[in-house]
């Protein structure tokens, strides 16, 4: 843990060092990466350490979004207030589809994620008075931090690292905690956990209410980062996108889903430069992890160090 | 024998799959510091059995009570907190997760610290003297840190019954400790088990006679989902209708 620790807190102070001196377009795909890799690590929550894969993702992370969104442009209201409504919101969210789609497994526990996140898709697009539908709601302000302007790239910039720093030590503590130890014992073997006395359902019903906070938490952030946000950020894709992102950098790892987080989010912005088949690159990729590096990047690494 | 002393007692047990009656009307009574085998042939129903006991599927139709306490209704986990752990046939650990991890689930299984989130697993000490004392006195301490995928089958069982007597249970319920162990192991796992604490209660089911029989002061058997002998194990044992179904001599 220390070594981890130690790595990570490098890892830190080099994309503290290097922002600023980065271009304009590379810093933003930076920021983008450190958001969305918060939602990827969110997911890892139930995808990795729980063995709940699930593909609905997107709904907690736009309804934090959309709440941001629309309580900027309607009521100004700041950066504290948006944080707490929108992760609120979200938690609320997951709350909700927990207690329906946890009593799946597997599949089922997929289709049912995936359902519900079509759902919040559907109130998206078509609650227009609240949304604005299909144009979605644009002139979403930078917001200001205890007087400080987060506006220009760089501030926002390190606002985000910041970010995700915080949420990846909370995750971090979670997954090595009792409860954590909890989860993992799920993944496991849920029979024996029964067995134990655990309350399995509840286990994994306190662990998906978390983990939607933690991707409302990432689209409170992606609102501010983007300045608008429309039902493609609720999409079925957004969702897809992020089970790669954990897949590719490595289940159960929390910082893979970081790392596959930013290879996704830069690659796609590179490849879509030259092509618009960009989800067929997106597949490709996937099939190459699942082929040749089943545990993701960070776990191929971690047992060859074994 | 009054509801009071009896650890466990079944009432008209029954399960269905289907057409087929795997459990029918079991009635039994296990009293508070028996060791009681439970034996049958192949298919009689033991392990299914077990399941109806410890909630890990719904009986069709009877009563099951815990210490005079009705869990008919009771999911598994909360018969778990009154006292009542079980080991699987089929080896049922924890197989990415070493061998001290393994323990600490079932350490931390019945305290409020299970639900802690904030401090890392490896800073409760109470728990990890406790687990390590759990896997002492099963002689699986060197192996503290291994990953369980990479014990041998024998250290897997021990590990079973490690984890069944670590969240100090009242009853147990022991399924084939010695499946597929060897001669030499299955004679260490049954030391093992006769060093139990004696306030525990024990059912187990063995098809190792000679274990089950020397272990066990009273002897349940079962055919085709029901009990057709009951009884201490010399009188068991001299059934004729045993005899000639099951001991087949």
């Amino acid at each position: 843990m220390g070594r981890r620790a130690l790595l990570a807190a490098a890892a830190l102070a080099v994309l503290a060092l290097v922002g600023p001196v980065l271009p304009a377009y590379p810093l933003t795909l930076l920021t983008q990466a450190l958001i969305v890799g918060i939602l990827a690590m969110s997911l890892d929550l139930l995808l990795g350490y729980s063995g709940m894969p699930s593909l609905g993702h997107a709904a907690y992370f736009g309804v934090g979004a959309y709440a941001v969104a629309i309580m900027t442009t309607e009521r100004q209201v700041g950066l504290i207030g948006c944080l707490v409504v929108g992760i609120l919101l979200a938690t609320l969210t997951a709350a909700v589809f927990g207690l329906l789609a946890i009593r799946a497994a597997g599949t089922y526990f997929l289709m049912i994620t995936l359902a519900l996140g079509m759902v919040v898709w559907g109130l998206a697009f078509r609650w227009v008075s609240l949304t604005k539908g299909d144009n979605g709601i644009s002139g979403v302000p930078r917001p200001t931090l205890l007087g400080l302007e987060l506006i220009t790239a760089v501030p926002f910039f390190y606002f985000c690292l910041v970010s995700a720093a915080v949420a990846w030590v909370l995750m971090g503590l979670l997954v090595v905690s009792p409860f954590g130890l909890g989860l993992r014992g799920i993944r496991g073997s849920e029979s024996r956990m029964q067995a134990l006395g655990y309350n399995v359902w509840l286990h994994k019903y306190v662990a998906f209410v978390l983990s939607g906070a933690f991707a409302g938490f990432a689209g409170t952030l992606w609102a501010y980062y983007n300045g608008f946000v429309s039902p493609n950020d609720v999409q079925l894709v957004t969702s897809v996108e992020t089970l790669l992102m954990v897949a590719l950098g490595g289940p159960g790892t929390l910082i893979g889903s970081m790392l596959g987080a930013g290879l996704i989010v830069f690659l796609k912005n590179f490849v879509s430069v030259y092509t618009k088949r960009w989800l067929l690159i997106l597949g490709g990729v996937y099939i190459g992890v699942i082929l040749f590096a089943p545990t993701g990047i960070v776990g191929a690494l971690r047992g060859r160090r074994r | 024998m009054t509801a009071m002393d009896s650890a466990l007692r079944l009432d008209n047990v029954s399960r269905s799959f289907g057409g087929l009656q795997a459990v029918d009307g079991v009635t039994l009574t296990v009293g508070a510091g028996e060791r009681r085998a439970l034996i049958g042939p192949n298919g009689a129903g033991k392990t299914t059995l077990f399941n109806l006991i410890s909630g890990a599927m719904p009986c069709s139709a009877g009563r099951i009570s815990l210490f005079g306490r009705d869990v008919t209704g009771a999911p598994a986990h909360r018969r778990a907190a009154l006292g009542l752990a079980r080991t699987f046939q089929i080896t049922n650990l924890f197989p990415d997760l070493s061998v001290l991890e393994n323990c600490l689930l079932a350490v931390q299984a019945h305290t409020p610290v299970r639900f802690a989130m904030l401090r890392p697993v490896s800073r409760y000490g109470a728990l990890l003297d406790r687990a390590r004392a759990v896997l002492a006195a099963l002689a699986l301490e060197s192996l503290s840190d291994a990953v369980v995928r990479n014990l041998s089958h024998g250290e897997q069982r021990q590990l079973e019954i490690a984890l069944a007597l670590a969240g100090g249970p009242r009853v147990l319920l022991l399924d084939e400790p010695t499946a597929g162990l060897s001669p030499a192991e299955s004679r260490l796992m049954a030391e093992l088990l006769r060093r139990l604490d004696p306030a525990i209660t024990v059912l187990m089911i063995e098809h190792d006679m000679d274990i089950a029989l020397e272990l066990s002061e009273m002897v349940t058997v079962l055919h085709y989902g029901r009990v057709i002998a009951d009884g201490p194990r010399e009188q068991v044992k001299a059934d004729p209708q045993v005899k000639e179904i099951y001991l087949g001599a």
